[in-house]
């Protein structure tokens, strides 16, 4: 597999920050009520997570390694705080009801870890992917995890989509259940934790049946291997 | 003269109680509990049971299935039955039939297999599907019917399973809720003016504890399981409400208010027992038993919820191992018990 190759498949799912290596929970279990919430901060992080990346990958030559996490945080607070001013000009009831965890970004340990374990030693080009894949896998269990949320906890799919989307979106609303009480169990924390904990071992279901998979692959006979055999040799 | 030589081990199959048996126990023990409950607030309680017993069975097989492990030896075991039964009896009799399904369902997958099953989870599968229920649905959850104006079967049937329109004014709080939302009456105005305190609703729930406490001491009789659990939980409930009550009758509510209303007594002789979610020790269990109470009076008396049961078993099973550490009972041979983890060696 080639490097770019690498670091998308582990970005989206190897080391996917949500589901493998566990980082940013706090924003990923708080803000997962439904769809939008869980796309608007989606969105936000990739856009500081690839510009972190970007700055951390050009300045990693200049900056002593003594600097280097202070310096780090410093770029992510000025890339938070940009996020959040475009939040504030463009989505402005997004970031009212997203609140405290837009300007929390900059604890997300997703992106120092990235910044620290990846931008830092790498290239300008293998870390712009790496952010933008690594953003997507998060946003990608964001978005799953609000979906399940909303559906079990509403009854509705993409409502208020219009909050990030405009006017357009007005109507994406999806009833999945008419006349729906709603199960407030799935909006509250609990049900966050317990729908990360279904994702995580889905994930480790997929994995163990890849594996099987490719164990079963592996053990068919390979030529010049030993057999069992009293007469002449394999080829 | 000869004498019979017996040699270990000394427990066989024609003595040795195992799940199964105290299982079964435990819900002979719950038959007064049921009766009581349906003949004062009619046969939803009845269906509930049915219902729950058909969930579980049919989850616990689904669960045992996908985890490969033997069907029939675990439903044998009657530990989804009991779990069903005490969680039909908890929630309202005359509750939707989906809410029924949800915390069975809930009880049985989430809380006892996904921890790894018979003997492994944390948590009490029946209080945790409650708890997952009184936060979901709590306006369903507090609805129970009025003593005495419970409809027939058939009626009762229809309105569980959402066949027939739902009645009006038949439900009510439970004493419990209603004594919670109280705020600016005293004591005798407000058990004069509400229904769910009327004496004749009182002495329902009253008889129904009555008979949980019949079943109790039945379990204890048999010694399915020792007094100290029960008897810490209802003795430290008692004094916190003797305390409270003796420095202000017109707030705080009289002992026999708390130990009769509510799920007091069946959270006494049917929750706090059961062997694996609780402290392991005599002294352990005692222990749990207070923090159970003084819990329940915390919650009752100053907390958003009416009735605290639910919560201060799931509080007091994140304490339990803890509770361990610290009530190991002495060795025979050593001197003092152990106390917390084992010293490292250096």
């Amino acid at each position: 597999m080639s490097d770019l190759k690498q670091i998308i498949v582990d970005g989206l799912w190897k080391k996917n920050p949500a589901t493998v290596q566990l980082l940013g929970l706090c924003p990923l279990l708080a803000v997962t009520g439904s769809v939008v919430n869980a796309l608007g901060l989606g969105f936000a992080t990739i856009l500081v997570l690839v510009g972190s990346n970007l700055s951390v990958s050009l300045i990693r030559n200049y900056v002593s390694e003594a600097v280097r996490l202070p310096a780090f945080v410093m770029i992510i607070a000025s890339f938070t705080t940009c996020v959040e001013l475009l939040m504030q000009a463009f989505t402005y009831e997004l970031y009212q009801i997203l609140g405290i965890f837009i300007p929390l970004i900059v604890t997300n340990c997703a992106i120092l870890g990235r910044a620290d374990a990846f931008a830092s030693k790498n290239p300008l080009m293998p870390s712009l992917i790496d952010g933008v894949m690594m953003g997507l896998g998060f946003t990608a269990i964001l978005v799953l995890l609000g979906g399940m949320r909303e559906v079990i906890g509403l009854g509705t799919l993409f409502s208020n989509m219009h909050l990030l989307f405009g006017s357009m979106a007005e109507n994406w609303t999806v009833i999945v259940f008419d006349d729906y009480k709603g199960m407030l169990f799935a909006i509250l924390p609990p049900g966050a934790f317990i729908g990360l904990g279904l994702i995580i071992a889905l994930k480790n279901i997929i994995d163990t049946k890849i594996k099987e998979r490719e164990d079963a692959l592996k053990t068919e006979v390979v030529t010049g291997s030993k057999r069992a055999r009293v007469t002449g040799t394999v080829s | 003269m000869s004498l019979l030589a017996i040699t270990s081990p000394h427990m066989n199959k024609s003595n040795a109680r195992g799940v199964g048996f105290i299982m079964t126990q435990v819900v002979l023990a719950t038959v007064p509990g049921i009766l009581a409950m349906t003949w004062f607030f009619g046969w939803g309680t009845i269906i509930n049971i049915c219902f729950a017993l058909l969930v579980a069975l049919a989850c616990e097989a689904l669960v045992l299935k996908l985890r490969k492990r033997p069907i029939g030896f675990y439903l044998k075991d009657g530990s989804a039955i009991v779990t069903a039964l005490l969680l039909a009896l908890a929630i309202p009799p005359l509750a939707p039939w989906w809410l029924t399904l949800v915390g069975v369902a809930f009880a049985i997958i989430v809380a006892k297999h996904m921890y790894g099953g018979m003997g492994y989870n944390p948590f009490n599968p029946a209080m945790v599907a409650y708890a997952l229920l009184l936060v979901s649905f709590p306006v369903d959850m507090t609805q129970w019917v009025l003593p005495d104006t419970a409809p027939s079967f058939s009626g009762t049937f229809q309105h569980i399973f959402g066949l027939a329109p739902a009645f009006d004014g038949m439900t009510s709080a439970t004493p419990l809720d209603a004594f919670k939302h109280s705020a600016n009456q005293t004591l005798n105005e407000l058990f004069q003016s509400t229904p769910a305190l009327k004496s004749e609703t009182l002495h329902a729930w009253q008889f129904v504890s009555m008979a949980y406490l019949l079943g109790g001491i039945y379990l204890l009789t048999r010694r399915i399981y020792t007094w100290h659990a029960p008897v810490g939980m209802l003795g430290s409930l008692s004094v916190m409400a003797l305390i409270f009550s003796l420095y202000d009758a017109d707030v705080y509510a009289s002992v026999s208010f708390h130990l009769l209303t509510g799920a007091t007594m069946l959270g006494a002789f049917f929750i706090v027992t059961d062997p694996v979610t609780t402290a392991t020790s005599t002294k352990g269990r005692l222990i749990f038993g207070i923090g159970v109470g003084v819990l329940i009076y915390i919650i009752r008396a100053f907390g958003n919820y009416p009735d605290a049961v639910a919560f201060a078993v799931l509080l007091m099973n994140f304490a339990a191992p803890f509770i361990d550490q610290y009530s190991q009972p002495r060795t025979y041979g050593h001197k003092q018990a152990r106390k917390g983890l084992p010293k490292k060696k250096d």
